[in-house]
């Protein structure tokens, strides 16, 4: 059964078991659209795992195959949809448990975050990697900065209550936030 | 209602002259640098050499025609300050000398509203690329908020850089299109997105190392679809978090045809509807100044003189769309 999809997979489930298959996209050469398919899988399934081991909820990988991810069901509703600032501060820990063990999310938009039985998992890390450097962890930050001003109201207020989350678990948060200042800066025109 | 646009914010000096249904006039005067890329001093003194033929190209129009001009629309930003300089005080001038509202209006944000002028697309996400500005954005609460961007340069100064490397004449885009098309191979090029944002200064850097081992067509053919690839991703996420089904292509580089379609073919397969605005109206243009400052004063939305200061760094999602 079709239970979703987003910009570059279709989530099945099968028996409990959630099945994402990254599906090709023709718009882009063939030889570019594998190599990104499969790479984003076998990716996926490490961070998960890694993150996981981290403190972080994620769902747990149960197999995986030729741009095929099988694991475990989370159900709830995205964070998109029920936001608040109890919930982006709790994203802010989540998150600086990410960075403290070096880990980029890569993709935090408050679509790859559920809400399950009182806690937010993150899903869908086919773009995250590993990088302890304040670049990748203040762009990580921006990534989900600017969702909260493209797609909620009182994004200041959400943005507040993250960095309080991310200060208490993370040392380096300080160093972080200023690096995002600067980000946001970049690429405007001139 | 009619309106006078001026466009000048980089190296196309525009003025137009629009009212509700069509471009009555537009003049051009385009600033091509000698050697290199744009000289932000040159193409100023460009613009203010251009100015008075320009202008009194438009003004011959209306006064041949006995036709009342109600608002003189600028690009108030963003863009290169020397020029927006140039184009503001004419406009200020022009405005005080006719006694008739003196509108400013953002550069990007008339890029989509004549997009959807042109191509009839109602609440599409908007994919904007030229030689300064790489952006993603739809409208949610009026206001034209940014899903996505280049985190350092944008897509068109990317492919402008290697081309100048390359010893290709300014601007770049085309004549990179065209070598693309007698490419027969693909070179594996780095390829960066972030979350919906995205980088394309490493990928200028490694074409260019690239074409010291490789054929320039292949480099050039890697390079499009490499970025381009980018580019339709992260529109096509946008697309999924903002729940539209439409996309609009803005934007000097939105000319090439291979990103047409690129993004026509991921429309296809999502379902969603793709908008391409006319080629005249895809490069910085005044007829596109004109469009917005004429829904602006329609809206009520004039710009005091003291108000009328250049705004070189103006972001797309600080104007209330106050239209919509």
């Amino acid at each position: 059964m079709e239970i979703g999809r987003g910009a570059e997979a279709v989530i099945f489930l099968e028996e409990g078991t959630v099945c994402k298959f990254r599906l090709p996209k023709n718009y882009r050469l063939p030889q570019l659209d594998e190599s990104l398919r499969q790479e984003r899988t076998l990716r996926e399934a490490k961070m998960i795992a890694e993150s996981r081991r981290c403190g972080v909820p994620t769902p747990i990988i149960r197999d995986i195959s030729r741009f095929l991810l099988k694991m475990e069901h989370i159900e709830g509703p995205r964070l998109k949809d029920i936001m608040n600032p109890m919930m982006s501060e709790e994203i802010g820990e989540l998150v600086g448990k990410l960075h403290r063990c070096g880990i980029i999310h890569g993709d935090l938009t408050t679509s790859n975050m559920i809400f399950h039985k009182g806690r937010i998992y993150l899903i869908d890390f086919g773009l995250a990697f590993y990088d302890t450097s304040v670049e990748a962890q203040g762009v990580d930050v921006h990534v989900y900065f600017q969702t909260l001003e493209s797609t909620h109201d009182s994004a200041d207020e959400l943005k507040d209550a993250f960095k309080s989350g991310y200060r208490r678990i993370y040392e380096n948060a300080e160093v972080v936030f200023k690096r995002v200042k600067e980000i946001k800066a970049r690429g405007r025109y001139l | 209602m009619m309106v006078f646009g001026l466009e000048g914010t980089a190296w196309n000096l525009s003025a137009a002259l629009v009212n509700e249904n069509e471009v009555l006039f537009e003049r051009n005067a385009t600033y091509i640098p000698t050697k290199g890329g744009i000289h932000p001093r040159e193409a100023s003194q460009h613009h203010a050499e251009q100015m008075g033929k320009i202008v009194g190209s438009v003004m011959a129009y209306v006064r041949e025609r006995d036709l009342r001009i109600d608002g003189f629309a600028f690009s108030q930003g963003p863009g290169l300050g020397p020029c927006l300089r140039t184009v503001a005080t004419a406009a200020r001038t022009l405005s005080l000398r006719f006694r008739v509202p003196l509108i400013g209006v953002n550069h990007c944000v008339a890029h989509i509203e004549v997009g959807k002028w042109q191509t009839g697309a109602e609440d599409p996400a908007i994919i904007y690329v030229s030689g300064a500005n790489s952006q993603i954005l739809a409208l949610r609460k009026r206001r034209y908020r940014i899903f996505g961007e280049t985190l350092d340069i944008s897509i068109g100064n990317a492919i402008d850089k290697f081309a100048r490397t390359m010893g290709l004449p300014h601007p770049g885009g085309p004549k990179v299109e065209e070598l693309a098309r007698s490419a027969k191979n693909y070179i594996p090029l780095p390829y960066t997105v972030k979350g919906m944002d995205l980088s394309f200064s490493g990928l200028s850097t490694a074409a260019t190392e690239a074409s010291k081992k490789y054929d320039l067509a292949d480099v050039c053919y890697s390079f499009q679809e490499t970025a381009f690839a980018m580019l339709v991703e992260v529109t096509e996420r946008a697309l999924a978090h903002a729940e539209k089904n439409e996309v609009m292509l803005v934007g000097g580089v939105g000319a090439n045809k291979r990103l047409g379609e690129m993004l026509n073919i991921m429309c296809q397969e999502r379902g969603a509807k793709f908008f391409l605005p006319p080629e005249k109206f895809m490069g910085d243009n005044g007829s596109m100044i004109a469009h917005t400052g004429l829904i602006m004063l329609n809206s009520g939305a004039i710009t005091p003189l003291p108000q009328s200061y250049i705004r070189p760094g103006y972001r797309t999602d600080e104007v209330e769309i106050i239209w919509a």
